[in-house]
C-alpha cells in the first residue's frame, strides 16, 4: 500500500507518494523532491546539517518522518531567497565568512533563521552561541557564524523597529 | 592586483543558497545502484565460512562482490600493498570490509549487508600499545632513531633531571560530509569517478589497478569536499574502487556513501601516541639534553603511518634549540582501524611531547612557563627572517631516486628513499635534531608581541589572586608556540601542475592539481591568476580538479596546496602572458618587457587594449592561449633513515595564549579566552587565513580536551557517533577570541611570499591543554601529569594526582 502525503515545500504544494512509510523528511527532500541543499551529516539528529523550517520552526529533517509532515509547510534553504535577493541571514553568512567547506552552512542558516524568529536570543552573543550549538561545524567557522547571526539579528530588529 | 585581499570563498553564493554540489548531490540516472560493505565483527582471526545467501536474496540486491570477484588487484593501500579492499581470509579489525552489496537503494544495500552469516576462527587481538610491544607487532624492522649529540650524557651531567610519560589520544576526522564516491561506466571500458577525495591521482591509480586498465582509462573528478582534514587522503580509496568494480560488473552508475556510523567504524583516525621523556636542565631552565620515546598506535595496515611517525619525530623539538636529543619512534601494529593522515600529520603529537617537557620542567624549577620556553628558543633571524641565501641542497634528489617497481609513487606512503651521503647536510649555525639549519625563526619577536597584546603578565597575576580566593573554580593560563615544517617529507611529492586557457573573449579557465575542502585554495589560486593577467576575479573560472586536465598530482595535504599549485598556476599564466606581450609588442614595435597587464587592460607603449581585445588579437594572430604550468619546490634533500638533511622548504610559526576555568569538584572546564598571533607570511587572503587559524585552533583544542575515542576489550569502537564523541560546538569556542596575523614576508621564495596555513594553527590548541594543566597543578603540590584528551574525568583524576591521591 502506498501512502501519499500533501505538503507545501517552499511555497509550492506537492502531493508525494511514499513507498516506504519510514522515509524521513530528509530523504523525501533530497531523494524524492530533488532538493539537495539540505545536507545529511549524521542522519541521527546529532549534527544539524539537515535543519529545515517546519511551519516556521527549526527541526532536524533526518529525525522527522515524512508521513508526519502531511499538511505542513516546509521551508528549505532553496526557498529562503526572494528571487535574486538573498535572505538577510544568507547575506550575513557571506559577509562574515561564516563557513569554510560549506557542508554545514545550509543547516546553520536555517537554524539561524529559526533562532531569530524564536526571538529569545536577542543580541546576546552567548545566547546565540548556545542557541546555535545544535549545529556542528567541523571546520569550526564559529566566529564567523556567530558574527553573521548577530549581524542578521541587528538588521532584522532595525528593520522591525522602523516598520512598526 | 587581486592578491592579498580578504575576499570570500569563490563558491560563497553557492554555499549559502544550497546550490554547491557535493558528491551525494550530483544527479544520477534513475537506475543508479548503491553500495554498502558487510563488515567484520571481530578484531582478529580468520574467516572459516561465509554464507551470503540471505544477503543475495534480500530485496533490491542486484549483486554481491567478494574478494573472489576481483580479477585484478584487491588492494586499496596507499603504501605497502597490505590493505585488501575486501578480505576473504584474515580479519584484522572490527569494521573491516568483507563483502560489498550492490542494490537499488542505499537503504536496501545497508539492510542486506547485515544478513550475512560469517564464522571466524577468532584469535587474541593486539589492541593496546602494551599488547603490541609484548608481541613485537610493528611496522618497519625496529624503532627509528634520530640523534643529535649525546643526549644520555648531557642529561646525566645536568643539574635537574625530569622524567615522565604522556598519553595522547587519537581523533576522529568527522568531516561533515562523509566519504562518498560515484562511478559512471563509459564506452571502451573506461571509467569516470567522482570522489570526495584530497587525492584524485591516488583514486585514479587504485581504480585502474582494480579494473586492470592503464591510468588513462580512468578519469577522476573532485569539485569540492565537505571537509577533509587528512581523512580523505587515502580513506576514500575503498569507496571509489568498490563503485568502479560494481559499475564495471553491472554497466550502471554506482554510488557509495558511508553512513556516519560506518564511516567512524571503518575509516582510520589520528594516531594515538604515548610519549615517554627524560630531560636535563640547568638552574636557569636551559635544556641540556632530552630523550623521547614515541609509541604510535598505527592500526592494522601501514597506510601513511611511516611518514606520520617520521613527522612526529621531526617536530619533537618544536621551537627549541636542543643541544642534545635522541628521539626513538615505534610504529606499532594493532587490530584497530588503520590510523591515517589528520591535519598536522604526526607533528602535533611530537610537539605535545616537548611542550609537556617544558611544562614539567617549569613546574619543577618553579619558573614562569613562558620564561623557560623563551630561554630555550632558537635564535631569531636577524632581519625578520629575510636571511642570507641558503646553500642549495647538497645533491639533487632526482639523481638518486630509485623507485621500486609497481610502487604507489603518488602517495606519501611510498617507501622510496633519498639516500644521502653521510655528512653532507651542509647546515651551519643552529640546527634541528635532524640537522636542518633554522634560518627563518621569528618566534622570539612574535612571543614578545603576543605577550603584550594578550596582557599575559597582568592576567597571570590576576588569575593567581583569583585562585587564592576561589578554591572551587580555578583558572589557568598558558602560552605555547608553534614551529611547523612545510613540505612533503617524501621529496618527490613537492611538485604541482596547472592548466590555463584564455578564451578569445578574454575569459580565463583555470585548473590545477589541488582540491578544495573549505580551505579556500581555489579562491587563492584564482587570485594569483587574476593578478598575473591584471584582471578582475570574475574573469577567472576555476573548474573541478580533474585527472584528465592535470595529471600526476600530489595529495592536497601537508599544507602545501597554495604553495605548490599557486606557483604552478603562476607559471602557466606567465607563459600565456609572455606570448600575448610578445605579439602585441611586435605590432607596436615595442619591447615585450614594457607590456603591462593591469586593471583589466593591456598597455603597450601609448596604446592600451582591454584584456578581451588583447586575447582576440592574439587568437587572430595565431598565438596559443593555452599553457600548462609546473612547479617543484627547490632546495629539498632528506634522508629519512638517517634522519638528516633538509626536509622542509621553510617553517611556519604561530603562538597562542589560552585561559581556562576548571571546576575542581567535577573536572568540568571551559576555555574563557584565546589570543593568537600567527604567521601566514604575506597573506594571500587574510580573511581565509584567519578562518583557517580560528578553525585550526578549535579543532586542536577539541583533540586535546573533549574528543575521546574509546575501544572496548574486544576491539570495538564505542564512540562511533557524535552522541558519544564530543566535537566542539558553537558554545565551546572561547568567549574572547582574538586572532591576528604577524606582519612579515616569507623569506623563502613562495607564491607572493605567503606561507602555508592549513595545518600549523591546529597546534595552537596545545595552549588550551597547557592552560588546563596550569589550573590543575595549582590544586596541589605534585606535578599532575595531565593526559590527553583532558576530558572532565581526566582533569578530575589529574587534580587527584596534584594532591597526591589516586583516583580512578
Ligand atoms: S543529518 Fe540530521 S542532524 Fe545530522
Ligand atoms: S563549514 Fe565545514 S562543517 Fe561548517
Amino acid at each position: 500500500m502506498t501512502l501519499s502525503i500533501s505538503l507545501s515545500v517552499n511555497g509550492e504544494s506537492l502531493n508525494v507518494p511514499l513507498e516506504d512509510t519510514r522515509t524521513t523528511l530528509l530523504d523525501l527532500l533530497r531523494e524524492h523532491i530533488g532538493l539537495t541543499g539540505t545536507k545529511k551529516g549524521c542522519d541521527r539528529g546529532q549534527c544539524g546539517a539537515c535543519t529545515v523550517l517546519l511551519d516556521g520552526k527549526r527541526i532536524n529533517a533526518c529525525l522527522t518522518l515524512a508521513a508526519s509532515v502531511d499538511g505542513t509547510d516546509v521551508t528549505t534553504i532553496e526557498g529562503l531567497a526572494q528571487g535574486d535577493t538573498l535572505h538577510p541571514v544568507q547575506a550575513a553568512f557571506i559577509e562574515h565568512d561564516g563557513f569554510q567547506c560549506g557542508y554545514c552552512t545550509t543547516g546553520q542558516i536555517m537554524s539561524a533563521v529559526g533562532l531569530l524568529s524564536e526571538g529569545d536570543a536577542g543580541a546576546d552573543p552567548e545566547r546565540i552561541r548556545e542557541g546555535m550549538s545544535g549545529n556542528i561545524c567541523r571546520c569550526a567557522a564559529y566566529p564567523g557564524i556567530t558574527a553573521a547571526v548577530l549581524d542578521a539579528e541587528r538588521r532584522q530588529s532595525e528593520s522591525e523597529g522602523t516598520s512598526v | 592586483m587581486s592578491v592579498a585581499k580578504p575576499l570570500p570563498h569563490d563558491a560563497a553564493h553557492l554555499h549559502v543558497t544550497g546550490a554547491a554540489r557535493y558528491v551525494d548531490d550530483i544527479p544520477t540516472p534513475a537506475n543508479c545502484l548503491h553500495l554498502a560493505f558487510g563488515l567484520s565483527e571481530i578484531a582478529f582471526g580468520t574467516i572459516t565460512d561465509m554464507n551470503l545467501d540471505d544477503v543475495r536474496s534480500a530485496p533490491g540486491v542486484v549483486t554481491v562482490i567478494t574478494a573472489d570477484d576481483m580479477p585484478f588487484e584487491n588492494d586499496v593501500s596507499p603504501s605497502n600493498h597490505d590493505e585488501p579492499l575486501l578480505t576473504s581470509g584474515e580479519v584484522n579489525y572490527v569494521g573491516q570490509p568483507i563483502f560489498c552489496v550492490v542494490a537499488t537503494s542505499h537503504k536496501a544495500a545497508r539492510k542486506a549487508a547485515r544478513k550475512s552469516r560469517i564464522t571466524y576462527d577468532e584469535k587474541q587481538a593486539i589492541l593496546s600499545i602494551e599488547d603490541a610491544l609484548a608481541a613485537d607487532s610493528r611496522f618497519e624492522e625496529g624503532p627509528r632513531v634520530y640523534k643529535k649529540g649525546d643526549a644520555a650524557s648531557a642529561i646525566g651531567s645536568a643539574t635537574h633531571v625530569i622524567e615522565g610519560a604522556i598519553d595522547i589520544g587519537g581523533q576522529e576526522h568527522f568531516y561533515l560530509e562523509g566519504q562518498a564516491a560515484l562511478a559512471q561506466p563509459q564506452e571502451n571500458g573506461d571509467m569516470v569517478v567522482m570522489s570526495s577525495t584530497q587525492h584524485p591521482t591516488e583514486i585514479q591509480h587504485k581504480v585502474a589497478e582494480a579494473l586492470g586498465v592503464p591510468m588513462h582509462a580512468v578519469r577522476v573528478e573532485t569539485r569540492r569536499m565537505g571537509g577533509g582534514f587528512g581523512g580523505k587522503e587515502s580513506q576514500g580509496n575503498h569507496l571509489a574502487v568498490a563503485c568502479a568494480l560494481a559499475a564495471r560488473a553491472t554497466g550502471r552508475t554506482c554510488k557509495m556513501r558511508y553512513d556516519r556510523d560506518d564511516d567512524m567504524v571503518i575509516t582510520g583516525k589520528r594516531h594515538d601516541f604515548r610519549i615517554t621523556y627524560r630531560a636535563g636542565f640547568d638552574d636557569t631552565g636551559r635544556i641540556k639534553g632530552v630523550e623521547f620515546v614515541q609509541y604510535a598506535r598505527c592500526g592494522w595496515s601501514q597506510d601513511l603511518s611511516i611518514p606520520v611517525a617520521d613527522r612526529a619525530m621531526l617536530h619533537a623539538d618544536n621551537a627549541y634549540d636542543l643541544p642534545a636529543a635522541r628521539i626513538e619512534s615505534h610504529r606499532l601494529k594493532t587490530n584497530t582501524q588503520s590510523a591515517t593522515a589528520f591535519r598536522g600529520f604526526g607533528g602535533p603529537q611530537g610537539m605535545v611531547g616537548i611542550e609537556r617537557v617544558m611544562d614539567h620542567a617549569a613546574h619543577v624549577l618553579d619558573m614562569d612557563p613562558v620564561a623557560i620556553r623563551q630561554c630555550n628558543y632558537y635564535a631569531d633571524a636577524e632581519d625578520g627572517g629575510l636571511s642570507a641565501p641558503r646553500k642549495p641542497a647538497a645533491s639533487p634528489p632526482e639523481d638518486i631516486l630509485d623507485p621500486k617497481k609497481g610502487e604507489d609513487l603518488a602517495s606519501r606512503g611510498a617507501a622510496t628513499e633519498v639516500r644521502q651521503k653521510p655528512g653532507d647536510s651542509g647546515a651551519e649555525g643552529q640546527t634541528t635534531p635532524y640537522g636542518m639549519a633554522v634560518t627563518d625563526f621569528i618566534l622570539g619577536r612574535m612571543t614578545g608581541t603576543l605577550l603584550k597584546t594578550s596582557g599575559y603578565a597582568a592576567r597571570r597575576d590576576e588569575i593567581a589572586a583569583w585562585n587564592a580566593e576561589n578554591p572551587v573554580i580555578r583558572r589557568g593560563i598558558a602560552f605555547s608556540p608553534v614551529k611547523f615544517g612545510i613540505s612533503f617529507t617524501l621529496t618527490h611529492l613537492n611538485q604541482a601542475g596547472a592548466l590555463v586557457h584564455v578564451y578569445q573573449d578574454g575569459s580565463i579557465h583555470l585548473n590545477h592539481g589541488g582540491t578544495e575542502m573549505g580551505q579556500g585554495l581555489f579562491q587563492k589560486v584564482a587570485q594569483v591568476a587574476a593578478a598575473r593577467f591584471g584582471v578582475g576575479l570574475e574573469a577567472v573560472r576555476i573548474t573541478a580538479t580533474d585527472t584528465g586536465k592535470v595529471p600526476n598530482t600530489s595529495a592536497t595535504a601537508a599544507s602545501s596546496g597554495s604553495d605548490l599549485n599557486g606557483m604552478a598556476v603562476k607559471a602557466a599564466c606567465d607563459t600565456i602572458r609572455d606570448r600575448m606581450a610578445a605579439h602585441l609588442a611586435e605590432r607596436h614595435q615595442a619591447d615585450p618587457a614594457t607590456v603591462r597587464f593591469a586593471d583589466g587592460r593591456v598597455h603597450v607603449g601609448e596604446e592600451s587594449y582591454s584584456f578581451a581585445e588583447a586575447a582576440e588579437y592574439a587568437y587572430v594572430g595565431r598565438v596559443s592561449l593555452s599553457a600548462t604550468g609546473y612547479y617543484r619546490t627547490p632546495d629539498l634533500s632528506w634522508d629519512r633513515i638517517r634522519g638528516a638533511g633538509r626536509p622542509f622548504f621553510y617553517f611556519a610559526y604561530g603562538a597562542a595564549v589560552t585561559e581556562v576555568a576548571v571546576d575542581t569538584l567535577t573536572g568540568e572546564n571551559r576555555i574563557l579566552r584565546a589570543d593568537i598571533l600567527h604567521d601566514a607570511g604575506a597573506s594571500l587572503n587574510p580573511a581565509l587565513d584567519i578562518g583557517q587559524i580560528e578553525g585550526g585552533y578549535v579543532q586542536g583544542a577539541g583533540w586535546l580536551t573533549t574528543e575521546e575515542l574509546v575501544w572496548d576489550d574486544s576491539g570495538r569502537l564505542r564512540t562511533h557517533a557524535p552522541s558519544t564523541y564530543k566535537i566542539p560546538a558553537c558554545s565551546d569556542r572561547p568567549d574572547v577570541f582574538n586572532v591576528a596575523l604577524w606582519e612579515g614576508e616569507n623569506p623563502a621564495e613562495t607564491i607572493y611570499r605567503s606561507k602555508a596555513v592549513g595545518e600549523p594553527p591546529f597546534m595552537l590548541g596545545i595552549s588550551a591543554f597547557l592552560a588546563l594543566s596550569d589550573a590543575v597543578a595549582g590544586c596541589g603540590t605534585q606535578y599532575p601529569a595531565l593526559n590527553a584528551p583532558a576530558t572532565a574525568e581526566e582533569v578530575w583524576r589529574a587534580i587527584g594526582r596534584a594532591r597526591g591521591q589516586v583516583r580512578s
